[in-house]
């Protein structure tokens, strides 16, 4: 199962790699990672993507807890949430796919963010499955290079009082 | 607030933790932290022959008092010396604090002479770890180091020095307490949770209580002790545990695990109640995982939640301080009122049984004519010493016969790499030992293949007048792996038969001290009296059978109740 954790972290250099080194040292996967400091400069928050059984992912969280750096653990997919990734895609536009990109770049409501004669660059934001869409969309058409900045998210708020 | 250099005020935190002994080797990065000790004059520092005897010194003073050990070492080689003393302490949750140089901040990262990333090399066998950059930071580190290697779940935590920050000034102000907001440990369990706990005790018919190091680290031993005689339930203890509860206790069922007693195992085996205190389900305890304990419900304090629910499936998890928890549970059980022998009563079937398991496969081993066995030089030690030494141990065939054969009935008395299973570590570990009691019985139990791991320490402790006592079993192999290779490799002894083996008593008397050696059952007593009673130094030599095994034995990857007998 995939799971989602968001952490709050102490913004002192080796924490990042305490926490890298944690999953490495105990065989544990990270499927993306992003981090980034909060309103306190003093705390990031760090997102992370990660796969395993509720064993596995139990121990994920207490391990990641026993770190000093450590401030707070939240599994967000275990409710309601909200995940957003953005990537930016260059890919191939020549005279017969230019419409074409343009196109999808519509419907999915993507933003072209640099052009040159024989490529665009646009830029996709939203949950992973829609930017896995685009990029299969786009595969055909010739993507060239990819960077992507792996899942944020955060916990929906109640909708009702 | 006076200002001082970043040197004198590592010496002046020091002083405020309360040490009073410190385990070190110098060197260009750390000369200038010496120079301040020196001027100081309060700290006596111990000078070892190599930075790992100084961080497992500083490990058996920290496992032997309760304090923390501390040691001081330069950059580069000095600081990677200590890393396998780290890891050992970590593994068994040992609180020390080590001090390292580092080369100048400028330098850093520019592979300059003597320069390790030692804060990236032990980031996974340190509880925390710090490269100070600043000196106005230095004061506030020092503190959190020794808190946090003391409270929660101990381990070791490590301080990188540079050169520059030894030497440059800042206000030195020391903080009275400590407020990390991201690390809390839990302390105090929920009642809830005894709540439940009780319930369990309650209903069990065959009750285990499993005792692991956690016991010795908080504290606990009375309670648990308390716990055990008010519900009337055996005992067993994990290698770290001993000592945690009276060996010689009638509720005692000895050592369980891979080296443990049948009826340890046993209990486990068929319990329908296990009561695990500070211990952690390892795998020499629990063997094939699948099957353990398929019977039991599972009560398990740990002050680490990481610990519950990593190796089995735990009923009742309660996380908080051992000696916090059994008070709780203890208060539970009073409550509830039942005179002891309503528990006695209940019990009293199942420990029929275990002693009749007991009474099957007792301890044991066969004699041989002519033939000193390491079992009997052990029970001999015992009995010269009363059970009252201080014993460390190598990791090996030693560590288990003295594991199974001396009764530990206190706390403390036993210091023996349990978790990451260090060669090496026990003579090291009693000059730390030794430094925290000068008028106690010190004897490192040894094999011939572990005291040569450390064995330069000998001058550290000619130099600081040590009267550490070394027990040598010597079988000329590395007899744990030659047991191993015999019962599983066909008896292909490959790298672990020694061609050559130094004379040990020539060694004892090269560094000064006193050697003396039995190669017969008819001296071991009267080698371990003279060695005993000799003051200073003494190495005692015992030729013991070239191929004796550990028994039982649980093969890796097997039941517990697969067991190996004599």
């Amino acid at each position: 199962m995939k799971h989602t954790l968001s952490l709050l972290v102490e913004n002192s250099p080796g924490a990042l790699s305490r926490i890298a080194g944690l999953f490495s040292g105990r065989g544990f996967n990270i499927e993306s990672l992003c981090v980034a400091p909060t309103l306190d400069p003093t705390m990031s928050r760090l997102t992370l993507v990660t796969r395993g059984d509720d064993f596995i992912i139990e121990q994920i969280i207490k391990q990641l807890n026993r770190l000093i750096d450590v401030y707070k653990v939240v599994d967000v997919s275990e409710g309601e949430f909200v995940e957003r990734e953005m990537a930016l895609i260059k890919v191939k536009a020549e005279a017969e796919t230019r419409a074409e990109v343009l196109r999808m770049c519509d419907i999915f409501r993507c933003k072209v963010v640099d052009v040159s004669p024989k490529t665009y660059t646009i830029e996709v934001t939203g949950p992973e499955s829609k930017l896995k869409a685009v990029i299969e969309l786009l595969k055909p058409i010739g993507i060239k290079e990819i960077s992507r900045t792996g899942t944020i998210a955060m916990q929906r708020e109640k909708k009702s009082s | 607030m006076a200002k001082m250099a970043g040197k004198e005020m590592v010496v002046e935190a020091l002083k405020r933790e309360g040490v009073e002994v410190i385990f070190g080797f110098p060197g260009g990065a750390i000369i200038d932290i010496y120079d301040a000790l020196e001027k100081d004059g309060s700290i006596k520092h111990v000078l070892v022959r190599h930075e790992q005897g100084a961080a497992h010194a500083a490990d058996g003073y920290a496992r032997a008092s309760g304090k923390v050990g501390v040691c001081l070492v330069t950059s580069g080689p000095g600081a990677t010396n200590t890393v396998t003393g780290i890891a050992t302490a970590y593994m068994d949750s040992i609180p020390i604090v080590v001090l390292t140089g580092q080369v100048p901040t400028g330098l850093i990262g520019n592979d300059a002479f003597q320069e390790v990333d030692i804060v990236g090399i032990t980031r996974p066998c340190t509880k925390h770890n710090y490269l100070v950059k600043d000196v106005k930071d230095l004061p506030r580190i020092l503190k959190e180091a020794f808190y946090i290697a003391r409270s929660g779940r101990p381990g070791p935590v490590l301080i990188d020095l540079p050169k520059d920050v030894q030497n440059s000034t800042a206000e030195f102000d020391y903080p009275e307490e400590v407020d990390l907001r991201s690390y809390k440990p839990v302390l105090s369990p929920h009642q809830k949770q005894i709540k439940r706990a009780f319930k369990l005790i309650e209903q069990a018919k065959n009750p285990v209580i499993y005792a692991g190091g956690g016991v010795i680290i908080s504290g606990a031993h009375k309670e648990l002790r308390k716990l055990a005689e008010t519900i009337w339930s055996p005992v067993t203890m994990t290698l770290m545990g001993l000592g945690g509860f009276p060996g010689t206790h009638e509720l005692s069922l000895g050592m369980l695990g891979m080296h443990g007693t049948y009826c340890a195992n046993m209990a486990m085996a068929n319990s329908d109640l296990i009561i695990a205190v500070g211990a952690r389900f390892d795998d020499r305890v629990t063997g094939k995982i699948d099957a353990f304990a398929p019977k039991a419900k599972i009560i398990h304090i740990d002050v680490d939640p990481t610990s519950i629910q990593k190796n089995v499936k735990v009923d009742v998890p309660i996380v908080g301080d051992c000696r916090k928890a059994l008070k709780m549970l203890i208060a539970a059980i009073e409550e509830d009122g039942r005179p002891s022998e309503i528990w006695k009563e209940k019990h009293e079937p199942w420990l029929e049984q275990l002693k009749a398991w007991n009474e099957r496969h007792p301890l044991s081993y066969k004699t041989e004519e002519g033939v000193i066995k390491p079992q009997y030089v052990i029970e001999k030690l015992y009995e010269l010493t009363k059970g009252k030494a201080i014993i460390t141990t190598e990791v090996g065939q030693n560590q288990m016969w003295a594991a199974q054969f001396y009764k530990f009935d206190e706390p403390r008395t036993l210091l023996s790499s349990g978790g990451l299973g260090t060669m090496g570590y026990g003579f090291p570990a009693a000059i730390g030992a030794q430094m925290a009691f000068p008028d106690k019985l010190v004897v490192d139990i040894a094999g011939d293949g572990s005291i040569q791991m450390n064995i330069q320490e000998m001058a550290t402790a000619m130099e600081q007048r040590l009267p550490v006592k070394i027990v040598i079993l010597n079988n000329q192999f590395l007899g744990m792996v030659r047991q191993w290779q015999e019962l599983f490799y066909d008896r292909r002894y490959v790298a672990t038969s020694f061609q050559v083996t130094p004379d040990f008593v020539k060694i004892a008397e090269a560094y000064g001290a006193k050697g003396f050696r039995a190669t017969k059952p008819e001296e071991v007593e009267s080698v371990l009296k003279e060695g005993l009673e000799t003051p200073g130094l003494v190495i005692m030599e015992f030729a013991i059978a070239k191929e004796e095994g550990v028994f039982p034995m649980v093969p890796a990857g097997k039941a517990t109740t697969e067991m190996l007998l004599v």
